[in-house]
C-alpha cells in the first residue's frame, strides 16, 4: 500500500488551492518548526566538528571555524589510541550488520512456520513470543551477562552478537507479514506437484516476504547500532567496543581532558553519517505499515 | 490483546511433518538461551544471597533468603527515588512525544501543508541517531561554555537557562527522549493515516466539515490501533531509560549514579557486586513494566474499540 511513505510527496498536491491561505501557512510553519527542532543538534554537530579544541569553547557555536579545526579533529580522532575509532566503527557495523541479517533469517523462518503450519503448541508458543515483546529486553541484560560469564564468552564479540539476534518483536512482525502475503493456495498447489516443504518455504514463501525482511532488517539494524547497555555491560576490552560505548568512554575521559571534547564531537558527526546514508538508500523499500498495524494477519 | 495479538486462527494446513519444528528450531534455541533461561536465572538469583558463614573465617556461601532482596530493593530509598524519576520522565515523554508525532502526522496528511518531503525527512532524521550520540549532542547544547542556546540568551542580556541544574535536568533528559522518538512515531502514524480511504475525507468535506474537525473526529479515531501500538512501545522504551542519563552524567553533578532504576541496577550488579539485589530489582522492573503496559493496553482498547473486542 504505502511502500514509499518517506518518498511520496503526500496528498498536498491535489486541490490545495481550496485550503485557506492562513491554514496553509500555519501547517507549513508548524512542520518547519518541528524540522528545525530535529535538525538543530545535527546542524550544530556539523559546525562544531570544524572547531579544534581551542575554538570550541571560545567561538560562537553556530559559526563554523576555518582555522583547520576540521582537519585537526579528524586526524587526531583517527590517530587516537592507534586508530581505535575505526575499530569501533567496524565493530558497530559487525554487530549491527551480522546481528540484523541473522535476526532476519531466524525471525522470517520462525514467522513463516507460525503463520503457515498448524502444529501442536503453536498458539502457546506465539503467546510466549507476544509476552516476550512486552518484557523489557534490557532488564535481562544482567542475567545475560552472568550467563555469558559462565560460558566464558564475556568480552567477546559473541556476547553482544548472540543476544542481539533474537527479537520476539521481529518474529511477531514476520508472522503477521507471512500470514498476509504468502498464498496458501500456491503452497497447496506446490504440494500437489510433489515439492518438499523446505523447497516450498524457500521458493514460494520467501520471495513475497522480501519487503517485510527489509523492514525487519532496518528496524533491527537501528536497534543494535543504537544499543548501549548490552555492549556496555558485556565488553570491557575497548578494542571490542561498538561506536556508542567507545564515544561514551571518550566523553568520560573528556571530563578530565577537555581537549578530547572536540574529538568526541567529530566522532559523533562521523557516526551519524552511515545510518543516514542507509536510510536514504533503503527507505523506499521498507514497509512501515507493518509496524503501524495496517497489515492484517 | 486484539492489537498485538493478530492471532486469529486462519486455517493453515495440518501438514509438513517435522518442517514447522525445524524452521522454528533456531528461534526456539535462542529464545530459550537468551530469554527463558535469563528470566529463570534472574528469579532464582533474586531469592538468594551470598552470606559470610563459619564465624569470622569469611567463608562465603550462597543461600536461600526468600523475599529479603525484594524487601531490600523496595525499602532502598535509592530505588524509590529512581522509580519516581523514571515515572516523571515517562509522564513527560510519552504524551509530549506522541502528541507532537500525531500533530506532525496530521499536518503532513492535511491538504494545506507545503514542503512536506523536507519536513518529514527532517523530523524523522533523529531516529537514525543513537541515544548515546543524541545525548552527547544535546549535552553539548546544554553545557555552559559551549551551549549556543545559553550564548543566545547571554547575547540579549537575559539570564541563561541552567539546563543541567537539579531542577531542570529531568526536563533536559526528557527532551532528548522526545527528540529521538518523535520522528519514528510520526512516520508510523502518518502511514496509518495514508492507509485510510480518501473517500472518507472527501465525504466529510462535502458535508462541510473543517480540516480540524476531519482530523479530530474522523482521522484520529480511525488510527486508534496505531496510536495504541506507538503508545505501548513508547511507554516500554521510556521505562527503560538508561543511555541518556548515563551519557549526560559526566557533564553534570545533578545526575547521580542511581538516577533511574536501570542505573541503580547497574550499580548494584557491577559496582557493588550485589547481583542478588540487582536481580530482584530487575524482576520488579520487568513486572512493573508488564503490568503498566497491560493496564494501559486494556484501558486504551476499551476506549478505542468499545467493549466488544
Amino acid at each position: 500500500m504505502s511502500t514509499a511513505v518517506l518518498e511520496r510527496s503526500g496528498p498536498t498536491v491535489r486541490s490545495a488551492d481550496r485550503t485557506p491561505r492562513r491554514t496553509r501557512y500555519l501547517s507549513t510553519g508548524i512542520l518547519l518548526l518541528g524540522a528545525l527542532y530535529c535538525l538543530l543538534p545535527v546542524a550544530w554537530v556539523v559546525i562544531a566538528a570544524t572547531k579544534g579544541p581551542g575554538d570550541l569553547f571560545t567561538t560562537f557555536s553556530f559559526w563554523p571555524s576555518v582555522n583547520g579545526g576540521f582537519g585537526y579533529n579528524i586526524s587526531h580522532l583517527l590517530e587516537f589510541r592507534d586508530g581505535i575509532f575505526w575499530k569501533w566503527a567496524g565493530n558497530s557495523l559487525l554487530y549491527a550488520g551480522a546481528g540484523s541479517l541473522l535476526s532476519v533469517a531466524i525471525s522470517v523462518t520462525a514467522g513463516y512456520a507460525l503463520a503457515k503450519y498448524r502444529f501442536r503448541g503453536r498458539e502457546t508458543l506465539f503467546r510466549c513470543i507476544l509476552a516476550g515483546v512486552l518484557v523489557p529486553q534490557i532488564t535481562l541484560a544482567v542475567p545475560q551477562y552472568l550467563l555469558m560469564s559462565k560460558l566464558g564468552l564475556v568480552n567477546s564479540y559473541w556476547s553482544v552478537l548472540l543476544p542481539s539476534i533474537i527479537s520476539p518483536y521481529c518474529i511477531y512482525l514476520s508472522r503477521i507479514y507471512a500470514a498476509a502475503v504468502v498464498s496458501d493456495d500456491m503452497l497447496e498447489a506446490g504440494r500437489i506437484d510433489g515439492a518438499g516443504e523446505y523447497r516450498l518455504a524457500w521458493s514460494i514463501g520467501m520471495p513475497p516476504m522480501i519487503p517485510g525482511m527489509v523492514t525487519i532488517f532496518l528496524l533491527q539494524f537501528v536497534a543494535i547500532w543504537n544499543n548501549f547497555l548490552l555492549p556496555y555491560i558485556m565488553i570491557s576490552d575497548d578494542r571490542h567496543f561498538p561506536m556508542t560505548v567507545g564515544l561514551f568512554s571518550m566523553l568520560n575521559q573528556g571530563a578530565s581532558q577537555p581537549a578530547l571534547y572536540s574529538l568526541v564531537i567529530m566522532g559523533a558527526f562521523l557516526s551519524v553519517l552511515p545510518l543516514i546514508a542507509l536510510f536514504l538508500f533503503l527507505q523506499r523499500y521498507w514497509r512501515i505499515d507493518l509496524v503501524s498495524g495496517a497489515v492484517k494477519g | 490483546m486484539a492489537v498485538l495479538a493478530a492471532a486469529r486462527p486462519h486455517r493453515p494446513r495440518q501438514r509438513g511433518g517435522a518442517a514447522p519444528y525445524v524452521l522454528l528450531l533456531p528461534a526456539l534455541v535462542l529464545l530459550v538461551l537468551f530469554l527463558i533461561i535469563p528470566i529463570g536465572y534472574t528469579i532464582w538469583l533474586s531469592v538468594r544471597a551470598s552470606r559470610v558463614t563459619g564465624g569470622g573465617l569469611g567463608l562465603r556461601t550462597e543461600s536461600f533468603v526468600g523475599l529479603a532482596n525484594y524487601v531490600g530493593a523496595i525499602t532502598d530509598s535509592a530505588y524509590a527515588h529512581s522509580v519516581l524519576r523514571m515515572l516523571g520522565y515517562g509522564v513527560i515523554v510519552v504524551p509530549t512525544m506522541l502528541g507532537l508525532a500525531l500533530l506532525f502526522a496530521l499536518l503532513l496528511d492535511s491538504r494545506g501543508a507545503r514542503l512536506t518531503s523536507f519536513t518529514r525527512l527532517g523530523i524523522f532524521l533523529p531516529y537514525a541517531v543513537p541515544g548515546v550520540i543524541a545525548s552527547l549532542l544535546w549535552g553539548f547544547l546544554y553545557l555552559p561554555g559551549v551551549s549556543p542556546i545559553r550564548a543566545a540568551f547571554e547575547a540579549v542580556r537575559l539570564p541563561a537557562p541552567d539546563f543541567l541544574g537539579s531542577g531542570s535536568v529531568l526536563f533536559s533528559v526528557a527532551n532528548i527522549g522526545i527528540w529521538g522518538g518523535v520522528g519514528f512515531n510520526m512516520i508510523v502514524l502518518y502511514t496509518a493515516l495514508r492507509g485510510l480511504p480518501a473517500e472518507l475525507d472527501d465525504a466529510a468535506r462535502v458535508d462541510g466539515a473543517s480540516e480540524l474537525q476531519i482530523a479530530l473526529r474522523i482521522k484520529v479515531p480511525l488510527i486508534a490501533p496505531a496510536l495504541v501500538m506507538t503508545g505501548i512501545f513508547s511507554l516500554i522504551a521510556s521505562l527503560q531509560v538508561f543511555s541518556e542519563p548515563s551519557t549526560l552524567q559526566p557533564l553534570t553533578d545533578s545526575i547521580s549514579f542511581t538516577w533511574v532504576p536501570l542505573m541503580t541496577i547497574y550499580r548494584d550488579a557491577f559496582v557493588n557486586n550485589d547481583i542478588y539485589t540487582a536481580a530482584a530489582a530487575s524482576v520488579l522492573l520487568a513486572l512493573g513494566t508488564l503490568a503498566v503496559s497491560l493496564a494501559v493496553l486494556s484501558f486504551l482498547q476499551k476506549r478505542a474499540f468499545g467493549e466488544d473486542r
